[in-house]
């Protein structure tokens, strides 16, 4: 369904990837997982087209998409969560949703959409009036995967969802993700620094080390493996 | 249909400064002048507020494209239209608007030639090529005998009155609020939150940033005839850096993207740059002086109301 062959990132002189491949299956979720700087955040990038790969392909549904502008990319149905939240800090809650939606054109599909986010995340319906910048962390995380949600994905990015966020709301952020990718099938790729958790909800995993994938699994065979227990799961 | 809101309080304005320029003849000139000279600030401050305060880019050229549509707009009505015409009252009536329009589009023009490039990079690009911006059209125009070199351009009508100077105004505002508050509009302002974030949502935002651009230079070309037509005489030198902080001030001061804030600012800094007249000189010390004081006091703007800061739509 989705894959990335071999690609080469760099910034400046400063090379991110050296040749990054990986597979996302029809409805399954994969992990990235790594240190910091390993690449997870640039390979993601490099998939929505905010940094364009200086070689490699990226291919979704069977169609070539490298070098492909951001908002082609959102057009085809791949919505990408970034880092850090970002959500619009200056608009509210409802006007953050509204534009995730602004690729799209069919408004009963939007107000049908929107009441699904506000029935998967009830803090958000409360919070519908409020400007974003005054939201929780872990609130801001649901907007940002509410405002993924409405550009219509077909295959859903995740930079991150647990950074900075009280335990409490991560493990129902990601019990939300894995009703979502269940109920629905949307694909997943899902990019943590907390790899044991990732490693619980997903079904394949990759593992990335300065810009390279240095082991490849299902996430029950790498909760296994030695080398990912003592670099990442801390034992 | 009963027109928007929005609409009405502009067609009300635009009644009211009528209203009140057919008696400009019984204010004081000197309060006149001040007058116009705050409601062109109020043009200029509204449409460079939506290129950095709402869209968060940085330019630092306003007062480049405000010299653009003076001078465009001013050799359209000193030199070409009465060849064609004559002296007629046509002059200030329709030639007069016109050459406003089309001082606003040559600057909107240039804001396309200049924001195109500059724009699609991420930082601080513009403010470094709009300050280069400013200073090419200065020496320019220095340059050019014919508009009048260093000399300046004399001899231009006077038809500057306070219906077309809060008429602009008045339009300015309109186009800038309402361009802000449509689904499209809500764009310009996750842009300047986020511009990752804003691109991760399908929104070309180097589209956005230009839009912000060119639009912004429009009304400054604007701002340019009224101020042209207003003092009868151009000067390069008037259109320096100096003149393009003045507008940022009233900007910072208005609090970045906030509508009434930045209109309040643009009034309130030119009646001070007449309370100033004493210093001489001094004033952009003064300026900068209180430009600190003012971001170490009040770094969100002067006239913001707690929390709301704006109403959802």
């Amino acid at each position: 369904m989705f894959e990335i062959e071999n690609i080469h990132v760099s910034y400046g002189a400063i090379r991110a990837l050296h040749g990054v491949s990986l597979k996302v299956d029809e409805g399954s979720i994969v992990t990235l997982i790594g240190g910091n700087g390993a690449g997870k955040t640039t390979t993601l990038r490099a998939i929505s087209g905010m940094v364009q790969p200086i070689s490699g392909s990226i291919r979704f549904n069977g169609r070539d998409i490298t070098g492909y502008a951001p908002h082609q990319v959102v057009k085809l149905g791949l919505a990408h969560s970034p880092e850090g939240r970002m959500v619009f800090a200056n608009l509210t809650v409802l006007e953050n949703l509204q534009m995730g939606a602004y690729l799209q054109r069919d408004s009963s599909w939007i107000a049908k959409e929107m009441g699904f986010v506000f029935h998967m995340f009830p803090r958000l319906k409360e919070r519908e009036k409020q400007l974003a910048g005054t939201l929780s962390g872990g609130e801001q995380q649901m907007l940002a995967i509410g405002r993924a949600l409405l550009s219509r994905p077909r295959f859903l990015m995740l930079d991150e969802p647990s950074l900075g966020i009280a335990p409490l709301l991560i493990k129902e952020i990601f019990a939300r993700l894995v009703e979502l990718n269940r109920d629905r099938g949307l694909p997943i790729l899902l990019v943590e620094q907390n790899a044991n958790l990732a490693l619980e909800v997903s079904h394949y995993g990759y593992v990335l080390e300065t810009g390279r994938v240095t082991l490849a699994g299902t996430s029950a065979d790498l909760r296994n493996n030695p080398q990912v227990q003592s670099a990442y799961l801390g034992g | 249909m009963v027109p928007p809101k929005s609409q009405r309080l502009l067609i009300a304005t635009l009644a009211i400064a009528a209203l009140i320029s057919a008696f400009s003849g019984r204010i004081d000139a000197y309060l006149l002048d001040v007058a116009l000279g705050a409601g062109i600030s109020i043009v200029l401050a509204s449409s460079l507020n939506l290129i950095n305060g709402f869209t968060g880019q940085f330019s630092l050229g306003h007062a480049g494209f405000m010299a653009v549509g003076a001078y465009a707009s001013a050799m359209l009505t000193t030199t070409l239209a009465p060849k064609l015409m004559g002296q007629t009252e046509l002059l200030q009536w329709v030639v007069f608007p016109l050459s406003l329009v089309a001082g606003g589009l040559l600057s909107a023009l240039v804001g396309v030639a200049v924001g195109a490039p500059s724009l699609r990079l991420k930082g601080d690009y513009l403010a470094i090529v709009t300050l280069g911006f400013g200073e090419i059209i200065k020496v320019i125009l220095q340059n050019l005998d014919a508009v009048g070199g260093a000399r300046g351009l004399t001899g231009i009508h006077t038809h500057t009155s306070l219906f077309w100077v809060f008429g602009s105004a008045a339009v300015t505002v309109y186009v800038v609020w309402s361009l802000l508050n449509s689904t499209f509009g809500r764009g310009f302002v996750a842009v300047a939150d986020d511009e990752v974030a804003a691109e991760a949502m399908g929104l070309n935002s180097t589209h956005y940033k230009i839009t912000a651009f060119v639009v912004g230079s429009f009304f400054a070309g604007v701002a340019g005839g009224l101020y042209a037509h207003l003092k009868g005489y151009l000067n390069p030198s008037g259109f320096s850096f100096d003149k393009s902080i003045e507008i940022v001030v009233m900007v910072i001061l208005g609090g970045m993207g906030r509508h009434s804030g930045v209109i309040v600012a643009a009034v309130l800094l030119t009646a001070l740059t007449e309370v100033l007249r004493s210093f001489g000189n001094y004033r952009m010390i003064v300026y900068s002086v209180l430009l600190i004081i003012l971001m170490l006091t009040r770094p969100q703007g002067l006239f913001i109301w707690p929390l709301k800061k704006r109403k959802s739509t």
